[in-house]
């Protein structure tokens, strides 16, 4: 499915007005927003050190000193949330980094050449999506041993292949358009165009497939973390929440549904503002997804 | 047509259990945390091969007890030589192995020489080290003889990978074990189940229990609803940090015992700067024993100053020496020329006690200034990088073996720790077999070590046993590894 | 037409060959002795090299490759090391579990999915649309072994209208078998249901504006019946691809959920397999994952040259 998109021939303003006029782009951007932000305020404040534990006060039920409740090192769970989620950005925004960083350029590589850089190109990519990607994470960490850094790899790896399709595919669709024509004629090279004309027009289906993919991003770290395969302690984060509060439900609930909440909110939030994004700028493809 | 013939069956056997579960039950499903990768004691270290088969498909000349005692086993008695290196065993008759073949003397000496064989697979070949030739003497009369004397020898008989094999299963016991046990084996569905059922041909007294499913649970967080939901009955070896979630129930019994499990925080005391003794000594205070206890044994488990079972008779207690006391261990880092701290690595293997405790191990540790990175690995990445190649700065493990301080005196042991004078002990140890002798030379033995602070002594593991309220004669304690299900029985 | 599923299958081959190249050399720099974990604290280094022989993990590089590659083809993947029975017979035992839980998740998942997108479409726009997309999104959000977690404490612990996890086995009866496959089953079909519906829906909308059904509802056939005899039959092919990856997916995605309730099925094989070294497992599920993922893919670009037969001149 090829996806024409046009830079939005619009003001700034005539955007932003259709941008809030949309509703799931508005939610959207207000939970991701909120997420951020969160997470920024976490560098220089939040309830209780998350890196102290405080066994004595293990397990509280939700309460005023403690909204969220505590864990089974007696830590606040609030806070922990709250640094977790500067991990599951970090791990993801890296990983769509990298995705981008190295499947861009390839994409529009094979786009802008044809031949046999683009086969070549497209048998990697089957290659990858063969390889089920949890497994191949696993496989990863379980060579390179578990942690943020390689989890970000291990997820990063399997953007590659996505942008890479999605900017040869949004690349191809670009190409045989006359202002491309009329650039090549003014005596542009290959790369020049590629950066001039073709990267600017591409780029709001790379905003959409990046939102999509942070999303996924986020899912896919907290997996990995629920398998102990993520971030490590003291470092929070939500799948090892989530690990450390099954064995606990019985007796201490709040410790899976508040980390769980917060997972489902921020990939909410993500999916709203990529359906949103696509909707202001893209009307058709209001139908199509 | 055929589906709902068998729903309608399945709705009726059901109706028909619920009948007879007026009389008591003779079903049993046991929950084990691993799954053992074959079935053959002899053949594997694995602890999970133990807690399916020993004293329930395997029997050996001896036993351990529920509490730690040697018993008679397949030999109904012995009589040692008085220079202790011949030991005459004589053994119960009309004993059968599980494929209706007779058990002889000839089996007892087959097994033992396939053990100690330079081609042997066993993997505690030590057990068999001072044996020099096994005789049978008569059908009913196996003479063992000892190249030195041994005075843990009949409790080394009494150990899983030390039963009795036919020389007709015994290569094929690993994928359909045949034993003399009162249980015979029945099905292994791999990765799920191993289910046995009871012997009719049993040479001793008859067990209770007509089927037990040992079912493969893996991690606690299933193993807690799946007792909940009555799924599984019993849980011998529970994770104590989940023992929150049941007890306090009616409907389950929780028993705490012990076991041959000293946890401890490993060191490598070869490397810098984990050398100096002010630095272990450092670390042996930094650490709060109580609070690890509370938070990754849900506040159950003994501290131990030494590597001694609380539990042992030989045990001493030197808890008092190292008391969580930060301004001291700061002290003697400081001695050591650190008082900067510095950082170091602890590498954590899958259980739960090091998972956790290593978080709280982490904490305590950065209290005093050693910043620690967490590596969790995987049993084979810890078998291979911590115990064999030594590639390591802490770690965290729980020692289970019984009676097993000899560990400190193995040359290239993963501790990498030397003292001539405790290894002095340790031979001695080795020859003595007079209680009163071996009991001064152990005490001696905890004591350097402790003084030595070779490793961070945390606690003894404890055995949380969790089982329906109306389930009585599984073992209390684990004096070794193992489900001895021969006295189990529901009462109703 | 017959060159471009040639051209296919020899692409889908050659992916194969080169997967189990990449296959084979992860296996080869995965840290870890097989033959000491399986020996474990107390046996010596010469033990451990007297395993590794028997094992044949001290054979040279190529020839190893050769022998496990030309194995595979004879559908021989070697004995496990932990388990030491054939390979094949592990995967016999654990795809009876995987494939008839893919399969209930996949037909749940298009149960939910299918009612919800015909819905969804044919009040596109209107309250009833926004409320049912705003559920899928929902369900695309929650993470399935969150999910799972919370439907364990609820049917299982408190309601106990099903077991709280693993398998009695086949031999045990059909409902037994199958009650143990409904939550996991369910927790794994949430996700997969909300992304079909969101296809579904915008399938549906796209051929709800094609001429040939504004002609059949000008001739004056109910809405509901253009909807669900002509719209519904074309919209089914994004559907069915769809549903493709999806089951293959769901073969190879299960390991959580195979964990969180354990199952004994191929993903927890594979990830039991890493954990105790047993490679010649981990490699040869791995690749028959991989096969799978493949030849779901290639059935799919037939069933686009079936469909669509422009595609026959192009490429």
């Amino acid at each position: 499915m090829t996806m024409r998109v046009d830079l939005p021939e619009e003001t700034l303003a005539g955007v932003l007005a259709k941008a809030f006029g949309n509703r799931s782009f508005l939610i959207g951007f207000v939970i991701t927003l909120l997420v951020a932000a969160v997470a920024l305020l976490s560098f220089v404040w939040t309830p209780y050190d998350v890196t102290r534990l405080v066994i004595a006060d293990k397990a509280l039920a939700p309460a005023a000193a403690h909204w969220f409740g505590t864990d089974h090192f007696g830590r606040d769970i609030l806070s922990m949330i709250m640094v977790g989620a500067r991990n599951s950005i970090a791990v993801a925004l890296v990983a769509v980094g990298i995705g981008m960083g190295v499947g861009v350029p390839l994409g529009a590589f094979a786009a802008a050449r044809g031949g046999i850089a683009d086969e070549a190109l497209m048998r990697v990519n089957d290659l990858v999506f063969a390889f089920p990607a949890l497994l191949s994470a696993i496989m990863i960490t379980a060579i390179f041993g578990p942690g943020a850094v390689n989890a970000i790899i291990a997820i990063g790896i399997f953007n590659i292949p996505v942008f890479a399709r999605v900017a040869r595919a949004g690349a191809l669709a670009i190409w045989p358009r006359e202002f491309i024509l009329a650039a090549r004629a003014a005596g542009k090279g290959m790369t020049q165009i590629s950066v001039e004309h073709i990267l600017p027009n591409i780029a709001t289906l790379l905003l959409v497939q990046g939102t999509i993919q942070f999303a996924l991003g986020i899912l896919a770290e907290a997996g990995l973390s629920y398998v102990g395969l993520g971030a490590q302690p003291p470092m929070p984060s939500w799948g090892r929440m989530l690990f450390d509060a099954q064995t606990r439900m019985v007796t201490a609930p709040w410790m899976a549904i508040f980390p769980g909440m917060a997972i489902v909110v921020t990939v909410l939030g993500l999916n709203l503002l990529g359906d949103g994004i696509a909707d202001i700028l893209d009307p058709k493809s209001r139908r199509r997804r | 047509m055929k589906l709902w013939k068998t729903i309608l069956a399945a709705a009726v056997l059901s109706l028909g259990a619920a009948a007879s579960a007026f009389a008591a039950r003779t079903d049993l499903v046991i929950g084990i945390p691993l799954e053992p990768p074959h079935l053959d004691p002899t053949a594997g270290a694995a602890a999970a091969i133990d807690e399916v088969l020993y004293a329930n498909v395997f029997e050996g000349l001896t036993r351990i007890g529920p509490n730690g005692e040697v018993l008679p086993d397949l030999a109904e008695s012995w009589t040692i030589s008085d220079d202790g290196k011949t030991y005459t065993f004589k053994l119960h008759t009309g004993v059968k192995f599980h494929d209706g073949s007779d058990f002889s003397a000839d089996d007892v000496k087959f097994s033992l020489d396939r053990a100690r064989a330079d081609n042997s697979v066993n993997a505690q070949k030590g057990l068999f080290a001072q044996i020099d030739k096994v005789d049978v003497v008569d059908p009913a009369t196996v003479k063992v003889t000892l190249k030195n004397p041994q005075g843990s020898f009949l409790y080394n008989m009494g150990w899983g990978d030390a039963v009795i094999v036919s020389p007709k299963s015994a290569e094929t016991n690993k994928e359909k074990p045949i034993g003399t046990g009162p249980f015979k084996f029945q099905n292994w569905a791999k990765g799920s189940a191993i289910t046995l059922v009871k012997s009719d041909n049993y040479w001793g007294a008859p067990v209770a229990l007509d089927k037990v499913e040992f079912r493969i649970v893996p991690d606690a967080a299933a193993a807690v609803p799946a007792l909940l939901s009555g799924d599984i009955q019993a849980f011998p070896f529970f994770d104590p940090d989940s023992v929150s979630q049941v007890k306090g129930d009616p409907r389950f019994h929780v028993v705490i015992g012990s076991t041959e499990g000293e946890t401890i925080l490993a060191i490598n005391n070869k490397k810098p700067p984990f050398d100096k003794l002010q630095v272990r000594q450092a670390i042996s205070f930094a650490l709060d024993r109580k609070a690890i206890i509370d938070g990754a044994s849900a506040g159950l488990g003994v501290p131990i100053g030494s590597h001694m079972s609380p539990a042992s008779k030989d045990y001493v207690d030197l808890t008092g020496l190292y008391p969580h006391n930060v301004d001291k261990a700061k002290e003697l880092l400081k001695e050591a020329g650190l008082e900067k701290g510095f950082k170091a690595t602890l590498k954590l293997p899958p259980p739960t006690y090091a998972r956790l405790g290593g978080e709280i191990i982490a904490s305590e540790l950065r209290e005093v200034g050693i910043d620690l990175e967490i590596i969790p690995v995987e049993w084979a990445q810890w078998l291979d990088q911590v115990f064999t190649k030594k590639d390591y700065d802490l770690t965290i493990v729980s020692h289970t073996e019984p009676n097993d301080i000899d560990i400190y005196s193995r040359k290239d042991y993963y501790f990498n720790y030397d003292n001539p004078t405790f290894d002095k002990i340790i031979a001695e140890l080795n020859l003595t077999s007079d209680e009163a002798k071996r009991k001064q030379l152990l005490g001696e033995a905890q004591k350097i070590l402790a003084d030595d602070a070779v490793v961070g002594f945390l606690y003894e593991l404890p055995k949380v046993g969790v089982w329906d309220a109306k389930l009585q004669g599984l073992w209390e304690n684990a004096p070794i590894q193992a489900n001895d299900l021969t006295k189990v029985k529901w009462t109703d | 037409m017959t060159a471009y599923l040639l051209k296919r299958l020899i692409i889908a081959a050659s992916t194969l060959v080169l997967a189990s190249m990449v296959v084979f050399a992860v296996m080869e720099i995965l840290p870890g002795d097989p033959a000491r974990l399986m020996l474990g604290f107390n046996a010596g280094a010469d033990q451990v090299e007297q395993l590794r022989n028997q094992m044949g993990l001290n054979a040279p590089l190529v020839p190893r490759y050769l022998h496990w590659a030309g194995g595979l083809l004879s559908l021989d993947f070697g004995r496990s090391y932990t388990y030491s029975v054939p390979v094949i017979d592990l995967v016999r035992e654990r795809v009876v579990v995987s494939l008839p839980l893919a399969l209930i998740a996949l037909a749940l998942s298009t149960i939910i999915a299918v009612p919800v997108g015909v819905f969804s479409a044919s009040r596109q726009g209107r309250a009833g649309d926004a409320l049912a997309m705003g559920a899928a999104q929902l369900g695309v959000a929650v993470p399935n072994f969150w999910f799972a977690l919370m439907l364990i404490y609820l049917f299982a612990v408190w309601l106990r209208l099903v077991p709280a996890g693993g398998f009695p086995g086949w031999g045990a009866g059909i409902w037994p078998a199958v009650k143990s496959l409904l939550l996991p089953a369910v927790a794994l079909a949430l996700p997969q249901a909300a992304i079909l519906a969101r296809v579904a829906r915008s399938a549906l909308i796209e051929v709800l504006n094609e001429d040939y059904i504004r002609t059949a509802r000008a001739k004056g056939l109910p809405y509901r019946a253009v909807l669900w005899r002509h719209a519904l039959r074309n919209a089914m092919i994004p559907v069915l691809t769809i549903l493709g990856l999806q089951f293959a997916f769901l073969l190879a995605g299960t390991i959580i959920i195979e964990n969180v309730f354990y199952l004994p099925g191929l993903g927890r094989l594979v990830f039991q397999a890493i954990n105790q070294r047993d490679l010649i497992v981990v490699e040869s599920v791995v690749m028959l994952l991989v096969a799978a993922v493949i030849i779901v893919n290639l059935l799919v670009d037939f069933s686009y040259a079936v469909v669509d037969p422009r595609l026959r001149g192009r490429q």
